[in-house]
């Protein structure tokens, strides 16, 4: 047995840190995404002609010059869909693949061109003429209010306790507003989709998308086909963050379509700059708020309206302006609140998916809501924040009145404060503000709890296939997606685990629909939790087999079979893994299992706003510091802590990995990335030279990320572990504390500056010319 | 013409040898190396030369050597690489052998996520790697300007650029190694015969000189020069333009002359930002901070200052601080030069005292007199590769009785062209020097400029930054300046 020593020692055990299974390929540049794929011959290219209005009537269509220009193959507009001319992913049929008779967003597909290759299509679209006949548009917040506030669905509330009588009783009261700006994927794979017709009515997709099964089933929607004959195949994405939820809909659909007309395959890629004006953003909300609180600082009473740009359609902006509202408490306990949302109709790009999923936007209101009592009080916003945690054992009932029962939130905050030496750095910088007349620093901690679900709970189900060949590799297939996050290697060490294997005998595939049927979306940081659970689940039956097969065999009670690292101990024997798997075989012992999971616990009844939509909640807080200029406004993140909750760890690495990841894009949404209309309502920063994601050189020079090593999930998730992919993007609120405590020390702290996102060093600069008028 | 028939455009493409006969003049090297080469490993980000994906290395001959440098393959065309190496992401290591030291770095940091930036910064960093084995932070950072990242956050990342060289040392590198090799086979490249394929708007002419560029071009005065393609790269990618007959002149070595004697810094009108770094910060150190942030490493090393004044873009960097120190620039046509101030080429908007067929040639940069004031400023969203909200040059001279002698104010960003702040000079010269002058002159800064808002900055936050600024260069000038600095980790 010295194979069975030798592996034993090998990396990849569940819970160590373990490279992404693609990053050998990635630095190499070997590593294939969807364009990279060798095509099938006679691929044909497709390109979208978009709406040059907000919002207006199409008169005629004249494409007679598109259809003649050289290389040009066909044209596809609305009148060529032969099923349905919708991919609404909520079936609100709002949302057509192509407009027929009225554009409502600047951008938006109106026909595809089918040619020979990419640069003849996409020339081909300028040719055509359009004439519109222009209405009236509203495309931010304040022009859907002032219009009479139309909703693309249906909003939500949620009410604990009498918030009038806590606000009338409460010692003190503040109103306010909070804009949070939207903020842009810039997944650096844009969307792309390549459809490969088959026999009858066959469709292959080969896209980048985070939802397969959805992919499929528009297809099979605007094809007018069943959902049987489309086959969608997703090996990796370079990026997704929600971008690729519903948003690869368009492109999938197109390229199926024109796949169909011309009997051939057919790709279709956007330019950024199309990319950026055709696919949906993060909701940007504007909040009203109004809260009594008493002198020691303990919030009383909360209502609240979340009023959020949704776009043209409704797409995901339901759940996502409910998690908004789900998440406005973060780690506080209201004694009474009344929050709503407000999912508002405008002429823009149908707002979508992006990590956190409303859930930050909701964060960032409740430390609003601190830091605008810290400063009403003169107090630090930490002593505010700790005033107004959740309880442990009692004051620990959310306004969707779930019971908060695993709250670690005191122990993450008083561990980051020492840690970070908040409190010596901060009394520093109050000591700095006074002898620096041009830079100003800030220092700030802030909490995150995060609820962990879909709250649509039939989300909160997922499937694997797992087969085991007779030299003993293992071929694993789940219905999740990997778009960066890890997702295939934390799901191949499960396995691996389960199975005693090395990690190098599970070979990881393509998510694939004819595979794992009526999957859910990899999102709501579930994927691991998911998939996990359903892949463990079909290695534990097909080891149930192996086992009672090894105890018929080796002639022992099926409890003298252990499980050990390589292999079984049957009795005195020693077996190894690929030697039973061959037994198995020879023995008619079935070798596939096709596993399940469903998370249990979860309800949520949104009629009434009452549920346990959460599994769990993950925690975490982060400290940053920053100096800004006051003379024009730049500033710099100087030191970040962070310290996350993600239960047991089934890979450390990874998980420190989307800690910094989702810190740094949740900073750079917050200050640099700025989402601007022009009055025509056309989107202007549409590419990275007008749009700015952090760089390298944005990182803050001391950057301490920790996991709570000792925490361990109280619910039994995959090697209780938990989720990850969105809860740290909130943690980048500090930053905009920290920001926010520069400025104001311009007027001694004494009034709250009262910063909108993304704090841009314009706003900087304004709100320090606010501080310096308000000083005088 | 000394083109004869069938010329082609040569260049080695890792281990090949390329010779193109017929080529579409617009052809970049990024749909060249995926649709033509198949060689996918470099990735279309954004098509416009900003988030690093499609990067590769160009190893070009340069004062005797061979400089590997960073290039946005999206936005270079193939035209520009006669003479040149051309370096992608699949020569560094092969498919059955061992990573690449850079590459086996990044998987040891865990330095990839979603992969799709990941060939990009290999070879950034690769870059780096192979003119300083041992970077700082602040020069991986640099280095890493033009390279955008979405899902690490860098810190993995930068770990791995410091790493580097403890798998080799930098001589045992292939490219190194095979230096000489390469240099024999670019120098038998390097006939000075000039390239001429095509016809009409598809067609390319690569010059042998300047002489032979100023001929074409007199003759051709609808055709568009093309140095670095850090512009025109985007009138391609983005706006579909036709830009036929295009004529390469960044490889002309007449036009790459960095001369330091006489007064005053001469540049050839082809001397990129990286290039032209060391002399600027010799003779212009208030500029280096600026020059550093001028794009990303992609961009400075190969665009040129000469395209950035041709081109008379009312945001380009250079002018302000130009103009402020004097410069002047020559223009050619055919066997005909003149010389231009600075201050006087822009005219209005996307309007340049440049007739047809005139080229810029060279740049002349007076140099400072002792005793003078001199800053820069560059005010953006995100501090690298960003383009200015505005930019602003100050020169001051004050006399021994503590008086304002001479003034010279210019910003980017604030009018329709850069601009001269008259009004402001006027209310500085021969008052003292002191915060009541500055304040008293801030208000003539609504004189000067009118800015307008757009989606890097609003109307009020350029003249109000811009006011400040003048403070700032007098705080500074008394030494008691504050800048944001950024800790080294």
């Amino acid at each position: 047995m010295n194979r069975m020593e030798v592996v034993s020692g090998a990396g990849g055990r569940l819970h160590t840190s373990t490279p992404h299974d693609s990053a050998a390929k990635q630095v190499a540049g070997r590593a294939d995404y969807v364009d990279d794929l060798v095509e099938p011959e006679g691929t044909l290219h497709a390109y979208l002609g978009l709406s040059s209005k907000a919002h207006a009537g199409i008169v005629s269509l004249d494409l007679e010059a598109v259809r003649k220009a050289p290389g040009v193959v066909g044209v596809l507009t609305a009148a060529d869909i032969p099923g349905e001319n919708d991919i609404s992913s909520v079936h609100k049929h709002d949302e057509p693949v192509l407009a027929e008779t009225v554009v409502k967003y600047w951008g938006q597909p109106i026909f595809a061109v089918i040619a020979v290759d990419r640069e003849t299509a996409r020339r081909a679209t300028k040719l055509a003429k359009i004439e519109y006949a222009e209405l009236p548009h509203v495309t931010d917040v304040a022009a859907a209010l002032a219009d009479g506030g139309k909703l693309v669905t249906e909003p939500l509330k949620l009410e604990r306790g009498d918030v009038e009588a806590g606000l009338k009783s409460s010692e003190r009261r503040l109103t306010g507003r909070v804009t949070i700006g939207g903020q842009e994927h810039f997944y650096l794979e844009s969307q792309v989709a390549l459809a490969i017709p088959g026999e009858d009515d066959e469709m292959l997709i080969q896209t980048s998308t985070q939802h397969p099964t959805e992919i499929q089933v528009m297809v099979a929607q605007v094809l007018g086909i069943p959902h049987a004959a489309v086959t969608v195949n997703m090996r990796r994405m370079g990026g997704g963050f929600g971008g690729k939820e519903t948003q690869g809909n368009l492109f999938a659909v197109i390229a199926a379509l024109a796949a169909r007309r011309t009997g051939h395959a057919v790709k279709i890629r956007p330019d950024r700059d199309d990319d950026f004006s055709i696919t949906g953003k993060r909701h940007d909300f504007v909040v009203d708020y109004d809260l009594g609180y008493n002198g020691d600082g303990k919030i009383q009473a909360v209502k609240a309206t979340f009023a959020a740009r949704a776009g043209f359609s409704a797409d995901l902006s339901g759940p996502v302006t409910d998690r908004a509202l789900f998440h406005c408490d973060n780690a506080y306990w209201y004694p009474s609140v009344r929050v709503n949302s407000l999912p508002l109709f405008t002429n823009t790009v149908s707002n979508t998916a992006f990590r956190g999923f409303g859930g930050p936007q909701g964060v960032i209101a409740a430390e609003r809501w601190i830091e605008d009592v810290a400063y009403a009080l003169g107090k630090d916003p930490l002593e505010i924040r700790k005033a107004n945690f959740y309880g442990t054992d009692s004051n620990n009932i959310t306004p969707y009145h779930q019971e908060v029962e695993d709250n670690i939130i005191h122990r993450v905050v008083d561990e980051l404060e020492h840690s970070s030496e908040y409190q010596k750095r901060r009394a520093q910088i109050l000591a700095f503000n006074k002898t620096n007349p041009i830079l100003r620093k800030g220092i700030a901690l802030t909490p995150v709890k995060f609820g962990i679900s879909f709250t649509a709970t039939w989300h909160n189900q997922a499937g694997a296939l797992v087969h085991v060949y007779r030299d003993g590799s293992v071929h694993l297939s789940h219905g999740g997606t990997e778009m960066g996050q890890g997702l295939h290697i934390k799901v191949a060490q499960v396995v691996a685990e389960a199975f005693g294997v090395p990690l190098d005998s599970v070979k990881v595939t393509a998510s694939n629909t004819g595979k794992v049927p009526n999957t859910s979306a990899t999102a709501a940081s579930s994927g691991t939790d998911l998939n996990g659970m359903a892949a463990l689940n079909a290695a534990e039956q097909i080891k149930a087999r192996m086992h009672a097969h090894a105890a018929r065999i080796y002639e022992v009670e099926p409890k003298d079979v252990h499980w050990e690292f390589g292999g079984i101990r049957a009795g005195k024997q020693l077996v190894e893994f690929g030697e039973l798997a061959t037994s198995c075989w020879m023995n008619r012992v079935q070798l596939s299992a096709a596993g399940f999971y469903s998370t249990p616990k979860i309800h949520w009844d949104r009629a009434s706003g009452r549920g346990h939509p959460f599994y769990y909640f993950a925690y975490g807080a982060a400290a940053a510091e920053v100096t800004i200029d006051t003379l024009t406004g730049e500033y710099q993140i100087d030191r970040a802590d962070v310290l996350e909750d993600v239960g047991r760890s089934l890979n450390p690495a990874i998980d420190v990995g989307q800690v910094e990841g989702g810190f740094i894009q949740g900073a750079g949404w917050l200050t640099t990335e700025e989402l601007v209309w022009d009055d025509k309502g056309q989107l202007r920063t549409h590419a990275p030279s007008t749009y700015k994601i952090p760089l390298a050189s944005d990182v803050p020079p001391a950057f301490n990320v920790k996991l709570a090593d000792w925490s361990v999930n109280k619910e039994p998730a995959i090697g209780r572990s938990k989720a990850v992919g969105e809860p740290p993007i909130c943690l980048a609120v500090s930053v905009v504390e920290a920001l926010s405590m520069a400025v104001a020390s311009v007027a001694d702290y004494r009034i709250a500056p009262r910063l909108d996102m993304p704090v841009t060093p314009e706003r900087v600069l304004m709100g320090v010319e606010r501080m310096r008028k308000g000083a005088a | 013409m000394s083109a004869e028939a069938g010329s082609a455009l040569r260049f080695i493409l890792n281990d090949e040898d390329v010779s193109l006969t017929a080529l579409k003049a617009t052809e970049t090297l990024l749909d060249y190396l995926r649709l033509t080469k198949r060689l996918r490993g470099s990735k279309e980000g954004c098509a416009e030369g900003d988030c690093g994906a499609c990067t590769v290395l160009v190893g070009r001959l340069k004062g005797g050597g061979l400089v590997y440098e960073s290039v946005n393959a999206c936005i270079c065309f193939v035209g520009s690489l006669h003479g040149t190496h051309v370096v992608t992401i699949e020569h560094l290591s092969a498919a059955d052998g061992p990573l690449h030291p850079v590459q086996q770095a990044m998987v040891d940091h865990h330095g990839s996520q979603c992969g799709f930036c990941t060939p990009g910064i290999v070879m950034s960093l690769y870059g780096l790697w192979m003119q300083n084995p041992h970077p700082g932070a602040a020069e991986t950072e640099r280095a890493l300007q033009g390279n955008l990242c979405r899902c690490t956050g860098y810190a993995p990342i930068l770990k791995a650029a410091n790493a580097i060289s403890s798998y080799s040392a930098v001589e045992r590198d292939r490219l190194v190694a095979e230096r000489a090799a390469i240099m024999a086979r670019l120098k038998a490249l390097d006939d000075g015969v000039s390239v001429d394929i095509g016809e009409g708007k598809d067609r390319l002419f690569v010059p042998g000189s300047v002489d032979e560029l100023a001929e074409f071009y007199a003759a051709h005065p609808e055709g568009t020069l093309v140095s670095g393609a850090t512009d025109v790269g985007l009138w391609v990618t983005k706006f579909m333009r036709d830009i036929g007959p295009m004529i390469y002149i960044g490889h002309l070595k007449g036009l790459h002359g960095i001369e330091e004697a006489g007064g005053a810094l001469k540049l050839g009108a082809g001397v990129t930002y990286s290039e032209a770094g060391a002399a600027i910060a010799r003779h212009f150190p208030q500029l280096t901070e600026l020059w550093d942030r001028i794009g990303g490493a992609q961009v400075r090393n190969v665009g040129t200052i000469g395209a950035n004044i041709a081109n008379g873009s009312p945001i380009g960097d250079t002018p302000p601080p130009l103009i402020v120190l004097g410069a002047s620039i020559t223009l050619r046509k055919g066997g005909e030069r003149r010389e231009v101030k600075l201050k006087d080429y822009f005219v209005a908007y996307g309007k340049q005292d440049r007739q047809k067929g005139e080229f810029v040639e060279s740049v002349s940069i007076p140099y400072l007199p002792a005793g003078e004031h001199l800053a820069c400023y560059k005010i953006t969203k995100r501090k690298d590769e960003d383009i200015s909200a505005l930019c602003g040059a100050f020169r001051l001279f004050v006399t021994d009785d503590g008086n304002v002698g001479m003034a010279r104010i210019a910003f980017g960003g604030m009018a329709a062209t850069p601009k001269r702040a008259r009004a402001v000079e006027a209310a500085l010269v021969g008052k003292p020097w002191t915060s009541a002058t500055v304040e008293a002159a801030i208000a003539a800064f609504a004189t000067d400029y009118q800015p307008i808002s757009d989606m890097r900055a609003s109307a009020e936050y350029r003249l109000l930054a811009a006011q400040n600024l003048l403070r700032r260069f007098h705080l500074e000038t008394i030494g008691e300046g504050q800048r944001l600095k950024r800790a080294v980790a």
